[in-house]
This record gives structure tokens, sequence and C-alpha cells, in this order.
């Protein structure tokens, strides 16, 4: 029998909420329906789940405990992470919350070195980064599964065990009220870094860890700073570190800083250590000011993956898939473009629309992703905590020069968390089209944002529909022959195709053949693109380019949307 | 081998440049300054791909 904490936990400035624990229906002899079950009700669990709630797949999720997150924890997300919330339909509530922001300052020495400003222009709806406390994104997420009558939201659902066959996955599950079996078709691990189906399944992560710890001290203080990230190298009051602060909602703040090498953990939490170098923090930004402390962690940075998401019927996503270096906001703003790419192709297999292959794509891709993110974030993490003396020697020099000189000035740049591009997907069709653009998106990127109007973006209306999307550019042009039957023959996939026309007449084509109309009065949409009238562009349901033409005909925008379904058709002689 | 691009007496001029400065960063900051000067000098090679080499032909016979 296993018993979750049934006290909140305590914070100074959040109020946790004991969810019920509810007897599963299995342990009275009932079957689940939901095809999927997915394990770890953290922000990359419950997105998947909403996401694939979209596409009609009902979903339990498991959760250990019986209530969110301990601590601020993820904290920053990226632009993109936020247009993917919006996507699935819960951005607002972060937006209300969390605090934007798009400037990072760097000091060496008590002086300014490097400043940087993450790119930001008026097409775009956010600002580059958000900071909120994953307890608040967490409540708003469980919100939205709990209201949510695809999404069976299970608290206190510990997993003790798993085994698979062809058929399906059978978790062993631990309760208060004891142990059952839930048999599935699927299962997402979605259980985090120290996922216990990872190691259920003696699945190995590939990488390195790198030596040396670091300490966040969440703290309320009132501090009268704006909303950016602050690093300073090598402090007085602690020569050998850096120290990070970020500003989160509800007057917290963080504050990160690498402990002595010959300090353990539990000697760095001690109060009688970590008050002084707080009060120091506290000192150097110039602020006199009471502080109470929230929560403490100590984390060291690893570039880890698993070489393949899938495995069998179980597959990997989030923390639980990738342990990511912190530097560069890479964690849950990795996991939730893993969650975005999953959802989708989950859901095709699931509704029986693609085969099972399209799910290898997802661990293509996003494994592909994660090794980018790993040599990116590794060199980060090699200028943050260098590995050794040589290491350590030249960042010093890079430090030292950057007080007077420009041309190395960018090694102190952090690379931030950023979309991946899918370039070289199987999913992808039609390159040479792809080559006659010099602009626009190419195969494999992320849809670009547009400012359409007054508080009205692209996004806010092509995010909104679920499944692929095909954008047909008319211009000043009614539907020609060619577009009437490319429209039509996309409204009869057996799987959803949003058709999108933009152009100065789309009303008049969306009337008839398509779903959505893009007046495009400033032809802001045909310049971002590089679209002319006739060209089409074919967007995944996460949003990715996978095709693209400047004309076309129907059968090569079939052929392109089967090829991105990996239909069971295509796969018939 | 290094090709050899500056004269005899120019060589000789560096070194000695080098030398004053080793000795003007003092003991404890001689690596940090090389390391500097390093990275000046690979900038104004302009050419990273010549850097390799010579950092392989300065390790030999340490």
């Amino acid at each position: 029998m296993y018993l979750p904490l049934a006290e909140p936990r305590s914070s100074v400035f959040y109020q946790y909420r004991i969810h019920p624990y509810r007897r599963a229906p299995e342990m009275d002899g009932g079957r689940s329906n939901a095809p999927v079950v997915i394990a770890g009700a953290g922000p990359i669990g419950m997105a998947t789940a909403i996401d694939l709630a979209r596409f009609g797949v009902p979903t339990i999720v498991l959760e250990q405990e019986l209530q969110v997150s301990h601590g601020s924890r993820a904290t920053a997300l990226t632009r993109r992470s936020v247009e993917i919330l919006q996507q699935i339909g819960v951005a607002e509530r972060f937006i209300a919350k969390g605090l934007p922001w798009q400037l990072g300052r760097s000091y060496f020495r008590g002086q300014e070195v490097y400043q940087m400003v993450l790119p930001h222009d008026e097409n775009d709806r956010f600002l580059p980064c958000l900071n909120l406390e994953q307890q608040y994104m967490e409540e708003y997420l469980v919100e939205a599964c709990e209201a949510n009558p695809l999404i069976d939201l299970r608290w206190g659902q510990k997993v003790i065990g798993a085994s698979q066959d062809n058929a399906g996955v059978t978790l062993r599950l631990d309760t208060p009220d004891g142990e059952y079996d839930l048999i599935v078709d699927w299962v997402v691990a979605a259980d985090g870094g120290r996922s216990v189906l990872r190691k259920i399944f003696d699945l190995q992560m590939e990488g390195r860890s790198y030596a040396g710890s670091f300490v966040i001290a969440d703290i309320k203080a009132n501090i009268d700073l704006p909303t950016e990230r602050l690093c300073f190298f090598e402090p007085d009051w602690n020569p050998g570190s850096n120290v990070l602060i970020h500003r989160q909602p509800d007057g917290i703040w963080r504050v990160d800083f690498r402990l002595p090498d010959n300090e353990t953990v539990a000697q760095a939490l001690e109060p009688q250590r970590l008050a002084p170098r707080i009060n120091a923090v506290l000192e150097m930004l110039h602020q006199k000011t009471e502080w109470q402390l929230d929560w403490t962690a100590v984390y060291s940075a690893s570039t880890l993956t698993l070489p393949n998401y899938v495995h069998g019927r179980v597959l990997f996503t989030g923390d639980a898939a990738h342990l990511l270096p912190i530097f560069g906001v890479r964690g849950a703003n990795t996991g939730l473009q893993d969650a975005n790419n999953l959802a989708w192709k989950l859901a095709f297999v699931v509704q029986g629309w693609s085969d099972r292959a399209l799910l290898e794509s997802y661990s293509d891709e996003r494994v592909e992703a994660a090794r980018e993110i790993c040599a990116e974030g590794g060199r980060s993490t090699r200028f943050m905590t260098p590995p050794s003396k040589g290491f350590r020697l030249m960042r010093d020099a890079a430090l030292s020069f950057a007080l007077s000189e420009d041309f190395l000035k960018d090694l102190l740049h952090w690379r931030t968390s950023r979309p991946h591009n899918y370039l070289t997907s199987h999913l992808n069709s039609f390159p040479e089209a792809d080559r006659a653009f010099s602009g626009g998106i190419a195969c494999g990127g992320p849809v670009r944002n547009v400012k359409l109007g007054e508080g009205d973006f692209l996004l806010d209306r092509v995010g909104a529909g679920v499944g692929f999307h095909l954008i047909a550019f008319a211009g000043d042009r009614r539907a020609d022959e060619d577009l009437v039957r490319i429209l039509d023959q996309a409204g009869r996939m057996e799987f959803p195709v949003v058709r999108v026309a933009v152009g100065a007449r789309a009303a008049e084509i969306a009337a008839d053949q398509a779903e959505l109309a893009i007046a495009d009065s400033w032809e802001r949409v045909a310049a971002i693109y590089d679209a002319a009238p006739g060209t089409i562009y074919l967007l995944r349901p996460d949003l990715h380019v996978c095709a693209r033409w400047r004309a076309t005909n129907a059968d090569e925008v079939t052929q392109a949307l089967r090829n991105a379904a990996m239909t069971q058709q295509r796969l018939q002689p | 081998m290094i090709e050899k691009k500056l004269t005899t007496q120019e060589i000789e001029l560096v070194s000695d440049l080098i030398a004053e400065g080793v000795d003007r960063a003092g003991e404890e900051k001689a690596a940090l300054f090389l390391a500097k000067l390093s990275l000046a000098l690979a900038n104004l090679v302009g050419d990273s791909a010549q850097i390799g080499p010579a950092v392989e032909a300065a390790l030999r016979d340490l």
C-alpha cells in the first residue's frame, strides 16, 4: 500500500491544494477504455494529455503525489512553449500570471560585460521568455485536464511495475487502496528525470554528466528590479562561482550559484552557510531588504538522452527521455516540443489514420533535437562551469577580455532554447519545390507568427485548428480550378486537414472550401512566407512545415499529406 | 612544421615583447595573460584552421 503525502507542502507564496485520491474502477473489475496512459502529471505529461484530447484521444494521467510540484523548478518558458500552450488552449492564465522578459545582462568584476536582447519583433505576440513558477504551470494544466471529459487525472498512483507485449502494456500501480494492474495500448512515460519506467525497462541514456553542483534558492523579497536574467561571473563574495538571478511572480527571486568544490550539498544548504550567501547576493544587487526562503534544490549539469524514445509501446518524453543543462532554459521547453511532436503522431496511430511507423519519426526528430541541444548546451555548460583547468583558463581569458574588447563577447551568449528545425525528417517531401523559395519557412521549420491587425496574430487563428494545415495563398484572386481541386481533395482526407485561405478574397474561398480565411490586408503573411498567388504551404499538426510549393496540384498535395501522415494507404502497393 | 613567416629579427622582437608581458603579468597571472594573448592572436590570424597545428606544434617537447 502506497500512501502519498497528504499534507499540503509549505511555501511562503504558493497555496498547495491536496487533490482527492479516488479508487480506480479497474480495482473492482472494470477495464479502462482509454487507449493511452500517461505516467506523470508534470507539465509535459499534462500538455500531452490535453494535446491528445484535441484529436479525440482519451487518456488516463497518473500522478504519484496528491499535489503539484515542489518548488518553482522549470520557471522559464520560451516563446515557442507559450505558442504551444496557446495551440492547446491553455496559454491565457500563463500569460496573465507570468512575467515576460527579453533581456539578459552579464556582469564581471562589477562591470556589465554583456547584454543579450533575445529577438522579438512586432509579428510576435509573446515575448521571448515568460517566468512562472512550475506550481502555477501545473495548477493551470490540472484545471484544463480536470475540465476535459477525455482526461482522467488520477492522483496518488505510483507506478511500481510494467511489462509489455505486442498487444499492449500492463502497468502495476500502488495506491492507498493497494495494488492493481492497468492494461492499455500505449504508455507515455512523462515521469521526469528520475523516470521509474526508464529504470523498469533498464534503458540507458547516452552522453555525459558534468562535475560541479549548483544550488537554487528561491526567496521572497521586495526587490526593485525589472524582469531580466542576471548573471554574475566570479562575484567577490564567491570566487570561482557564478550567480544567476531570475525574477518570478509573487515577489519570488531565484538565486542560482555553483557550490564550492570542497563543500557537500548538505553543507551548502545549511542555513548558516546559505543565509550569508543570499545576503551577499542582495548586497551585490544593491538591495537592502528582508527575505524569506521558499525552496532550495541542488542540481548538476548533464547532456544525456535516450538513443530512442520509442520502446515498444512505451513512449518517452520530456526529462524521462533526456536530461539537459539548465543553462538556456532547456528542460521544460524541450519537453513541450516533445509533447507537441508526440501527441499528434500518437493520436493519428490510435485513430487508425497512420501506420505505427509514424511514432519512429517522433523518436528520430526529437532525439536529433536532443543531441543538438546536448552539443549546444554542453558548450554553454563548459562556459558556466569549466570542466578542467584548461577550459577554466580559457573561460577566464574570455571574461577578462570582455571587460575591454568586443571580438569574443559572444562567448558569453548563453544560447537559449529554440525550436528545432526538422530539416532531415522523412515527413518532409518535394525538396525541389522547397528549394525554389528564396525566403519564408523551409521544410522542417516551425510556423512563424505574423501580426494581422491590432491584437490579431496568425497563430491565434491557425493554432486553434486541429490537424494538418494547408495554407493556400491566393493574392487578390478567387480560387482557380487547380486550387478548387487541391482544397476539395484535402478536405476529403480520412484525417483532419484545416484548409486556410490567405488573400483579399479569402472569405469567398473559405465560404465553400476552407475552414479559415485570412484577408492578409497588410500582405504580411505573404511577405513573411515568401508567397505569391498559387503558393501552398503544408504544415503538420505541430505546425512545422512539411512541404511547400510555388505552384502545385491536388495529386502532389495529397501525396505530401499521405507522406507526412504515414497513412496506411501509402504503405500498400 | 610551422611555416616561417616573420624574419628572425621580427621573431626576436616579438619574443621579447611576450617575455616582458609575462613578467608584467606576474607569476600568478602568466597563464591567463598567455591565454588571452593566444585568443587575440588567433583572432588576428583570421584562419581558425591554422590554430590546431599550432597547438600541436607547441605541445611538442614540453
